[in-house]
């Protein structure tokens, strides 16, 4: 972007522009890129967070799905509707002695105007407005478009609250009934993307804008690339078995295993298609399910090369592969399907225990293994951009569904009805 | 032998399957080109004859007998060396037996051995036959891992035939995994029957001989 201003003048403008885009307007005669501070909760609590009624014929809906969002993000507690605290009307202060009273320590705000709505953000404890902000909202009311923008503003709540950007404003791919699918964060607007092929392992692109899938075909298995409006094409034609595709962090590449007689080797193809050249040294093993550092330098993925299939890491070239956590005795060698943590740190996988798959996380610094689930069984860990929510196909209600994880609390909700959604990928968020 | 060939007629409905459908109709027009010639020669033996053409005539008649019975031998030859119907049948499911695998082993077992061994002589005796093996798991693993398990069994067992004689560009392999599984439920019964490899025909198997003893 700013090769285009060749001024270092105009240039500087510009950064300062983006970067006071990018953390809001704040408001009370704060310099623009200084937060004013985030709202906490008594006692290391939670904040109770208050979303104020909203006016306007879909308002109700609006108040809804922001309440929703803030919950399932984990990290405030969202208080009941009450007739107790009323919307102010026009440029009034809110009663911060009635929030204060009903435990609130933050009260959310939207007013719907033509195009767009205005969000405020009010501090209880310090009877301030500590952020407020014009967005615009796109797309016919109630529709995919619309409802994303709405969890746009969810998400930007969720920063100004907490100090972390949400992550209602992304969507999941999965596989059910050998269709490819996409769903909002929430469960809503769930749709078929490809048609009955036998899809496996959807990846998101980084700019979220088309999804890398493996489908199986009579004659063998194909990589191909969709967009989010289902129009499809062939990376990798169908030979031997090519198989679990993921982007490379760039975008520019994908990541797949092409299997033939000598064993299931990693390789990486230009995103548009072309040479493939081989990044895993196997010798004659298995070797898939490849997930990348945020960096790209590194790259996580299964291997059988000791006789089971366990999660290994090594340099993106294949060279300094290392087993990613030992066995402890207890514990069955069949861990597999790594995903490497959007901020680097952790990398979410799945192991066999008592017969059945539980998800698991290590953290890289120290190597602490922590197990997310023991309920039913539970495949195929895929991380939210926020880093700290995990995705996983879970059995736990009879048939597999996807189940969003929150690793601190272990909180864990239903974001499918299906029958048997599987293979979830996580997108990036899509409202900036 | 005068209807040589007649336990081909009716022709069972099951002959005229899409993929029989090439043999039975050669089969059918061997037999009746022989029921044809027959028809052609019975009437000469009995003809009578005026004396002057006998010594010609009994020599032209002693090699048209001779070329009717070449004819009517070599065609039986030939209607011998391919496969009846239910031979054909026969053969067709020794070719694509489903053999078994052990848990997360693609190693040929000694029982999967005897069902390649039976296919090994119709491959060689029927050298335009290609095969595809698909490769499958149980549902045990993980989805991903277990479609590279699944090539690995595919792989073992064409190398067992092409070991054995078979060449491998008659042999296609391909995965799939745990996404098609032959028997469903968490058991281990299910489990056994889901680690296979299948055997699909893809060509070759228009006119099938079966293997000499």
């Amino acid at each position: 972007m700013s090769i285009r201003f060749r001024v270092p003048f105009l240039r500087a403008l510009t950064r300062a522009f983006l970067l006071s885009l990018f953390v809001g307007v704040s408001f009370a005669g704060a310099q623009p890129g200084v937060r004013l501070g985030l709202i906490y909760g008594e006692g290391g609590k939670r904040p109770g967070i208050y979303v104020l009624p909203v006016a306007g014929a879909y308002g109700d809906s609006v108040r809804t799905i922001v309440m929703r969002d803030l919950d399932f993000g984990d990290r405030v507690t969202v208080l009941p509707k009450t007739t107790a605290l009323a919307t102010p009307s026009g440029p009034a202060a809110i009663d911060y002695g009635a929030a204060a009273r009903l435990g609130v320590n933050g009260v959310v705000q939207i007013a719907i105007i033509t195009g767009g709505a205005t969000l405020t953000l009010y501090n209880v404890a310090a009877k301030q407005v500590l952020q407020r902000k014009v967005v615009s909202l796109t797309g016919t009311v109630y529709t995919q478009p619309w409802r994303l923008s709405i969890h746009g503003v969810s998400d930007l709540f969720e920063e100004w609250i907490s100090g972390e950007k949400g992550v209602a404003s992304s969507r999941l791919a999965y596989v059910a009934e050998g269709r490819l699918w996409v769903i909002d964060s929430d469960g809503a607007n769930a749709s078929a993307l490809t048609s009955a092929v036998r899809a496996l392992s959807p990846n998101f692109s980084p700019n979220g804008r088309s999804v890398v899938y493996a489908a199986l075909e009579p004659a063998g298995s194909a990589i191909y690339v969709t967009d989010l409006r289902g129009a499809s094409r062939r990376i990798v034609p169908p030979s031997g078995l090519n198989i679990s595709p993921t982007f490379t962090p760039d975008g520019n590449g994908i990541a797949y295993a092409h299997g033939d007689d000598f064993g299931t080797e990693l390789y990486v193809v230009g995103s548009g298609g072309g040479t493939s050249r081989r990044i895993s040294i196997g010798r004659g093993s298995d070797n898939t399910s490849p997930s990348f550092s945020p960096d790209g330098r590194r790259i996580a993925f299964t291997s059988g090369r000791s006789g089971r299939p366990d999660v290994y890491i090594a340099d993106e070239d294949g060279t300094n592969a290392d087993l990613l956590a030992a066995l402890s005795s207890s514990a069955q060698a069949y861990r597999s399907s790594p995903d490497w943590s959007p901020d680097g740190r952790a990398i979410a996988f799945q192991s066999q225990l008592d017969g059945r798959f539980q998800a698991m996380l290590i953290t890289l610094r120290d190597r602490a293994v922590k197990q997310l689930t023991t309920e039913g069984s539970n495949e195929d860990p895929a991380w939210a951009p926020d880093a700290r929510h995990v995705v996983v196909s879970s059995t736990r209600t009879g048939v597999r569904q996807l189940f969003v994880l929150d690793t601190e609390t272990g909180r864990a909700r239903q974001v499918t009805v299906a029958p048997g959604a599987r293979l979830p990928a996580w997108s990036p968020r899509l409202v900036p | 032998m005068t209807q040589p060939f007649n336990f081909f007629f009716p022709v069972p409905e099951y002959v005229m399957h899409r993929r029989h459908l090439g043999a039975a109709l050669v089969l059918v027009a061997l037999s009746l080109g022989a029921c044809k010639k027959q028809v052609a020669v019975a009437p000469v033996p009995t003809s009578p004859s005026t004396a002057p053409a006998i010594d010609v005539g009994a020599a032209a008649r002693r090699a048209r007998e001779q070329f009717v019975r070449d004819s009517i031998a070599k065609a039986q030859a030939a209607a011998a060396a391919m496969a009846s119907a239910a031979e054909v049948a026969n053969l067709r499911a020794i070719l694509e037996a489903t053999v078994l695998f052990e848990y997360d082993a693609s190693d040929v077992t000694d029982a999967a051995r005897t069902s390649l061994d039976a296919k090994l002589p119709i491959l060689r005796t029927n050298s335009a036959l290609r095969i595809r093996i698909s490769g499958h798991t149980d549902s045990r693993g993980s989805d991903e891992y277990n479609l590279a398990l699944g090539l690995r069994r595919a792989a073992s067992t064409r190398k067992y035939l092409s070991d054995r004689g078979i060449a491998g560009d008659r042999i296609d392999i391909v995965s799939f995994g745990e996404e098609r599984p032959a028997a469903t439920g968490d058991d281990d019964a299910a489990y056994a029957k889901n680690r296979r490899a299948e055997f699909e025909i893809l060509s070759g198997a228009e006119a099938l001989r079966v293997p000499p003893r």
